[in-house]
């Protein structure tokens, strides 16, 4: 016989739900969400699941597999404890639409509120880049937007302070416009304040979770903290840019 | 931002209220682990910065008490009641404590703020008696509040710490020095290890990457951010093992400090090599 896999999968929705138990045939190389597709063709037709790419790149299927935010395309059955049931629910920080499938509307929101990129020379083929300026920003491009980072945030997954702070992604997002070097807006304040980076204690399960492999504390969050050091912490970077010793900021108001 | 969107709190599982976590994995050793060298080394320090003895022997002088106040300064310390380790191993401490690394580290062991990923310590679930202590338990205010808002000086406690390097780096030079000339001993080896592994945590720093180049937008734009640019990329290889920098280091200096302890006090030989 070949081997099985026992899955216990959330099903219900934002009312409430339950495990429930299904036993997949395993084959080698099989991933979480294929197992998922599994229930869905012959156990479960109504099981809401969402995905599109099935590569890792698409961000949709983001889920908590025996506890851990994870993609399901991603997460290979061969390295989960499968002589006991594995746990499949959805990601625990966002709304339940139905079964696995979450509603992440609340990061849209937080996205709108970022000044988008705004260069002073709107001539684009007058740009010039250089790699090196264009090396760190590239990381935080990688971003798919699966939100996992949003998820296991303990800011907002425990403390519920999703009014307040804008999570990972978004700093993700901030640290890549405010290291542009064509980018002319200052975003300091905005990450200060509304961004609420000072909630951030860089626990960095962010990082742990990124299937992208952005180091979203060590390369965007500590930076941008740095950056707000500098301009609302520390009186003698206050006092070198008053006499002219270091450069102002050249940068204007959103 | 809509009303709806503000309510938009996720609702616990039926089946999962009263669960803290779904892993199966041992999420929990790494914090444990942390606690335990974490607090023991804390003791051990706070222990031997205390004794004000044996803290020299030879040319070697334990980190904990360098530099050397009495002998350096002896009009201001030679009547100074206490042991003078008191003096110094605030500015490491105050190093270690708001560095970005050990704040992770300790947010989690000491106050589980998170514990791990996922480990859901949320209003039903009891805090550790420090999160209480400094406020972590009347609502998540991160490092926005007193105490924690303090850890933005961290650069502060930086620049301290770059001097000690240079303060280590001397007596590690003057650990080959003895009254008979220059020689090797075993002891001269683990003052050069201690300092050394102490350069690469103080300098793999953070707001030391901010500082050289980390706060520059365009790399390309003169010479001057051209050469930052390269510091910084240097640093940055550095700056990826600044974990591992944090705990040799830490671990290091415990030994440096027992190792003189324990030759000054007689117990161990110092061996010497040439
Ligand atoms: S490092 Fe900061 S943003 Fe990332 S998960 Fe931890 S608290 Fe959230
Ligand atoms: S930063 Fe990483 S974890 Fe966060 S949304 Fe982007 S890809 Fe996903
Ligand atoms: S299906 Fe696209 S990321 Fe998993
Ligand atoms: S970040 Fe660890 S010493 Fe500065």
């Amino acid at each position: 016989m070949s081997k099985q896999a026992v899955f216990n999968v959330y099903r219900g929705s934002q009312e409430g739900g339950d495990f429930q138990e299904f036993t997949v045939p395993v084959e080698e190389g099989m991933v979480v969400l294929d197992a998922m597709h599994y229930v869905q063709g012959f156990l479960c037709p109504d099981l809401a699941v969402r995905w599109n790419c099935k590569a890792a790149k698409c961000g949709s299927c983001s889920a908590e597999i025996n506890g851990k935010p994870g993609l399901m395309c991603k997460t290979r059955i061969d390295d989960l404890p499968i002589e006991s049931p594995v746990s499949v629910q959805p990601i625990k920080s966002f709304p339940i639409i139905k079964d696995l499938v979450t509603d992440v509307s609340w990061n849209f929101e937080m996205n709108k509120k970022i000044t988008p990129f705004t260069p002073d020379n709107e001539d684009v083929s007058s740009w010039r880049y250089y790699q090196e300026d264009v090396d760190r920003v590239q990381e935080f491009r990688k971003c798919i937007e699966c939100f996992l980072c949003q998820d296991v945030c303990h800011v907002i997954r425990n403390h519920e302070q999703k009014p307040k702070f804008v999570g990972p992604r978004f700093m993700v997002r901030l640290a890549s416009l405010e290291m542009h070097p064509m980018d002319r807006v200052d975003r300091l304040p905005f990450i200060k304040e509304e961004a609420g980076i000072g909630l951030c204690n860089i626990t960095k399960c962010c990082t742990e979770v990124c299937p992208e492999d952005i180091h979203i504390t060590d390369n965007a969050i500590i930076p941008l903290k740095e950056r707000v050091v500098d301009e609302y912490y520390d009186p003698v970077v206050g006092l070198l840019r008053g006499i002219g010793i270091l450069p102002k900021r050249n940068k204007k108001k959103p | 931002m809509s009303d709806s969107l503000q309510a938009m709190k996720s609702t616990p599982l039926k089946s999962t209220q009263g669960w803290i976590t779904f892993r199966t994995d041992a999420w929990w050793v790494e914090p444990l682990l942390t606690l335990i060298i974490l607090g023991s080394f804390g003791m051990y320090a706070t222990w031997a910065a205390l004794q004000g003895v044996n803290y020299q022997w030879g040319p070697y002088l334990s980190p904990f008490y360098s530099p050397n106040l009495v002998e350096w300064f002896p009009q201001w310390f030679g009547s100074w009641p206490f042991s003078p380790a008191v003096l110094i191993l605030p500015f490491p401490l105050v190093f270690r404590a708001t560095c970005y690394y050990y704040r992770k580290a300790y947010y989690r062991s000491f106050f589980t703020s998170p514990p791990a990923c996922a480990v859901d310590i949320t209003g039903q679930a009891p805090k550790s008696p420090l999160a209480l202590l400094l406020g972590q338990g009347k609502g998540y205010t991160g490092e926005t509040a007193f105490p924690l808002i303090l850890q933005n000086a961290h650069r502060y406690a930086f620049y301290f710490a770059a001097l000690f390097i240079f303060i280590l780096g001397y007596d590690a030079i003057k650990a080959y020095v003895w009254t008979d000339g220059f020689h090797v001993g075993v002891g001269s080896l683990v003052l050069t290890i201690n300092v050394a592994l102490l350069g690469l945590y103080t300098f793999s720093c953070h707001s030391w990457r901010h500082l050289l180049g980390g706060c520059i937008d365009c790399f390309s734009c003169d010479k001057m951010t051209q050469v930052r640019h390269k510091a910084w990329e240097r640093q940055s290889l550095l700056n990826e093992k600044h974990m591992q920098f944090a705990w040799a280091s830490l671990l290091w200096v415990a030994f440096s400090d027992i190792y003189v302890r324990l030759v000054s006090s007689g117990v161990w030989t110092d061996y010497r090599l040439f």
